[in-house]
């Protein structure tokens, strides 16, 4: 026992410190609420864009498999397969709990909301979800119990199956951005909104504008992602038929989706600025109604500038004008700032930088495109080590784009769970006590940084393992397909 | 004739009653296919390598599908009653993530042993698997013996008791499947360990009768009723069925008599709520019910989509039959 030293250990100073930094730590129940389905859908988000991406290149490469007999398309089908089989289970597991803390944090947004989007919850269900793990359950373990039509359409219909689901979650999703199609009705001294119009509540302003672009986001993500992993199996092994094959239809499909979803994305801001200025004003950091600049490159200039984003503390390279624009069509058009809502502002940082790292990562996959396109046209694809090198660099920012989307998305429409009908404050279950929300708050941390750690380690063997592949052959009705040998289909 | 999207009467006039038996249904048909799976976990805690992997054969295609039933039910509930779906999660927060938590392990265990091949790697996931396989129907169980007794809390001896049962139950359907999943040896110990179980099942479920007439007095009359007599009644022929089909050989009966058992359960579970649907929110199923609009049309999808779900299952079970073959899969 030494006491002098423990008392110089605890000097007030340093325990007052301590004491601000835990209170800082413990959230109110609203606002770990918040934060633990906002950090968990950032983790899902990722396995859910996977689905959604890799369903398509599963269906082309089964179909090409059936179709030319090649072993590269069989090689690339199993390769993904096994990917997608992990992704699945983890976007189950990530995806059940969201379902639930409707129910367990937001019940009273789920009492308020619950005829909207109870219905499109058991839809996605019914229509999605069984199909899905029924046809997974076949194109995981049917290749030979079933026809080669039969495998084909199971991977078809997993496929169809993840991008349904993706349609009825943002059904619900929108809704809450643009609500349509009820009525504010009182039911024993709770108000609710009662369905009036399903077709208006399900096909809302907001729904084609976030589905296309979600489906959009999630196809880039997983392009991206196939281009990484082939780029460095090319690079490995520039004879390598399999991952040559990958990498061109990759690339093809990269240039068409990062064009579109620029200019969708485009659109879809001026829609933005229409029905949640707010938002847009926020996405802006524009705060004094008036025309207002777009930001093409913002540059904070000290922490103040990250935390508090405002155009008087940031370096930027703006074009005048051009944000009143976006949303009016008239350079000289007034943009409400956000001092002028008379609800409090989402939390600015968040949001505009957020969008700026999408932006800038849309155009960076532009470019990206058009550097492949040009290499295929031109020749020289596999001699590139510096675009081999940047399309594995940039493997999992299709994803990193996707959730800082979905920060815009979310964070900005703040303070609102439902627009203009709920703030999220009173969405929370009322009875949910502090201790019990910081619990599972940690735990949902800590869990899906596990969760995501494991996952990228399986990712990592699924790569070895075919690196080793590469180079030995896994069997011997398998040629090796080490450097100078092309023999892998 | 009213019109299907009427937003002023329902379709039929007992369509919420339809809807509380479709909520019954799906918590029925996850108790079941689930339970197959919950059981098999568990026998595997004291199977060892070959029969593991047979095991896992067996797994591997279906639980993911037997697992939406659990989503079904979730969401049945919510489209329908809102408010119970509200009240009956938040009133349970721990208790709900424990289950997130559970049925977690039990996924990601089964598929996360094959990822390497190092004992340490293999033994952790394999103990996270049977843990996940015992602690899933153990807390759900608890979690609509909660619901069902109404009570604030599920730290309680009733909804315990319950847990317990349904762990029983899984441990039944999950030996009755393998039954027919696998062969020789390891069918006959799977089907003794079933055997045992189905005899601790019926104990508990009258424990569960007992504790219910002890405990609860405003259940009393329900303890002790017609339809009760039924529900045991039955209960006890399936029991005897699931003995005698499984020492006689008669695997495929063994399955019938298990689920049965399960059947039941589920129905004792509708029988002790009716008309209630949120006991302890004093909630009825016509008080708890969403407008008629929004009823009549997932009723639509619920007819058109119910029998494609059953085709998947019957496509399922038909593709993957017949014992199961650890050295088959992707």
């Amino acid at each position: 026992m030494i006491p002098t030293r423990t008392i110089q250990l605890l000097d007030p100073a340093s325990v007052h410190t301590v004491y601000e930094l835990l209170a800082l730590a413990v959230l109110t129940p609203e606002l770990a609420s918040r934060v633990q389905f906002g950090w968990a859908i950032t983790i899902h988000i990722v396995f859910a864009a996977l689905s959604i991406g890799l369903a398509p290149f599963i269906v082309y490469f089964v179909v090409q498999e059936i179709r030319t007999g090649e072993r590269r398309y069989e090689r690339l089908r199993k390769f993904w397969t096994k990917l997608f089989a992990v992704g699945f289970i983890m976007g189950t597991v990530t995806g059940i709990p969201m379902a639930f803390m409707f129910g367990t944090n937001f019940a009273a947004f789920s009492t308020v909301a619950g005829e909207m989007i109870g219905g499109p919850l058991s839809f996605e269900a019914k229509m999605a979800f069984f199909l899905e793990a029924f046809a997974l359950g076949i194109l995981l373990f049917g290749r030979e119990r079933v026809s080669d039509l039969a495998y084909a359409v199971s991977s078809f219909l997993v496929a169809l199956g993840a991008w349904m689901s993706a349609f009825w979650i943002l059904v619900v999703n929108s809704w809450m951005q643009t609500p349509r199609g009820y009525e504010i009705v009182t039911e024993d001294g709770v108000q609710i909104a009662q369905l009036t119009d399903p077709m208006a509540a399900f096909f809302n302003p907001r729904f084609p504008w976030m589905y296309v672009h979600m489906q959009s986001a999630a196809v880039i993500s997983v392009t991206l992602l196939v281009a990484g992993v082939a780029a460095y199996f090319v690079w490995k092994n520039r004879d390598s038929q399999v991952w040559g094959t990958a990498l061109k239809a990759a690339i093809v499909v990269l240039l068409v989706s990062s064009v579109f979803q620029v200019i969708h994305g485009d659109l879809y801001g001026r829609h933005v600025a229409d029905t949640q200025p707010h938002k847009f004003a926020a996405m802006e950091a524009h705060y004094e109604t008036g025309a207002a600049d777009l930001h093409v490159v913002a540059v904070p200039t000290d922490l103040e500038a990250l935390t508090d984003p405002r155009a008087e503390n940031l370096y930027t390279i703006s074009i005048p004008y051009l944000a009143s624009f976006l949303a009016e069509g008239d350079f000289s058009a007034e943009v409400t700032g956000l001092n002028d809502f008379e609800y409090e502002s989402p939390p600015v940082a968040w949001v505009f930088w957020s969008f700026r790292v999408m932006v800038g990562l849309g155009f960076w996959f532009v470019f990206l495109g058009l550097w492949g396109a040009y290499r295929l046209w031109r020749g020289g694809l596999y001699e590139d080590e510096r675009y081999l090198q940047a399309l594995m660099v940039s493997a999992p920012l299709g994803f990193l784009a996707t959730i800082t989307g979905w920060y815009v998305a979310e964070i900005g429409r703040q303070p609102w769970i439902i627009q203009d009908v709920l703030t999220t404050a009173d969405g929370v279950s009322t009875d949910l006590g502090q201790g019990e929300a910081m619990v599972t708050l940690v735990g949902f941390v800590v869990g899906y940084v596990l969760l995501f750690g494991v996952f990228c380690y399986v990712f990592k063997r699924l790569v070895d393992e075919e690196a080793k592949r590469h180079e030995t052959g896994i069997d011997d009705r398998e040629t090796p397909d080490s450097p100078g040998v092309t023999a892998d289909d | 004739m009213t019109s299907l999207l009427s937003d002023t009467e329902y379709v039929v006039d007992s369509l919420p009653e339809l809807w509380f038996g479709l909520v019954v249904v799906s918590l029925g048909g996850y108790l079941l296919l689930d339970g197959f799976d919950f059981g098999l976990g568990m026998l595997f805690a004291d199977a060892t390598g070959e029969d593991r992997r047979t095991m896992l054969a067996a797994f591997g295609p279906i639980w993911k599908a037997n697992e939406v039933w659990l989503v079904l039910f979730g969401t049945v509930l919510f489209a329908a009653f809102p408010r119970v779906y509200a009240n009956l999660l938040s009133r349970h927060y721990l208790l709900v993530f424990a289950i997130v938590l559970a049925l977690s392990l039990r996924g990601l265990g089964s598929k996360l042993r094959e990822e390497r091949e190092d004992e340490t790697w293999v033994r952790f996931w394999d103990a996270c698997f049977v843990a996940g396989s015992a602690l899933s129907p153990l807390l759900l169980g608890t979690l609509v013996g909660s619901w069902v007794l109404g009570e604030p809390s599920a730290l309680a001896a009733g909804p315990i008791v319950v847990g317990l049962t349904v762990v029983a139950l899984s441990v039944v359907l999950g030996a009755a499947f393998l039954g027919v999943k696998t062969e020789g040896e390891l069918r006959e110990n799977v089907l003794e360990r079933g055997r045992i179980a189905v005899g601790v099942y019926v104990a508990l479920f009258v424990l569960t009768a007992v504790a219910l007439y002890a405990l609860y007095p405003g259940l009393r009359p329900v303890v002790v009723s017609a339809p009760t007599v039924l529900v045991v009644a039955v209960t006890l022929a399936s029991a005897a069925t699931v003995l005698y089909a499984s020492l006689d050989g008669h695997y495929h009966l063994v399955v019938v008599g298990a689920a049965g058992v399960a059947g039941a359960l589920v129905a004792f579970v509708a029988y002790l709520l009716y008309p209630s649907v949120d006991p302890a929110a004093s909630l009825t199923v016509s008080e708890a019910v969403v407008s008629p609009l929004p009823l009549n049309l997932a009723s639509i999808f619920a007819v058109t989509f119910l029998p494609i779900i059953l085709g998947y299952f019957f496509v399922l079970f038909s593709v993957f039959s017949g014992p199961a073959d650890p050295a088959e899969g992707y």
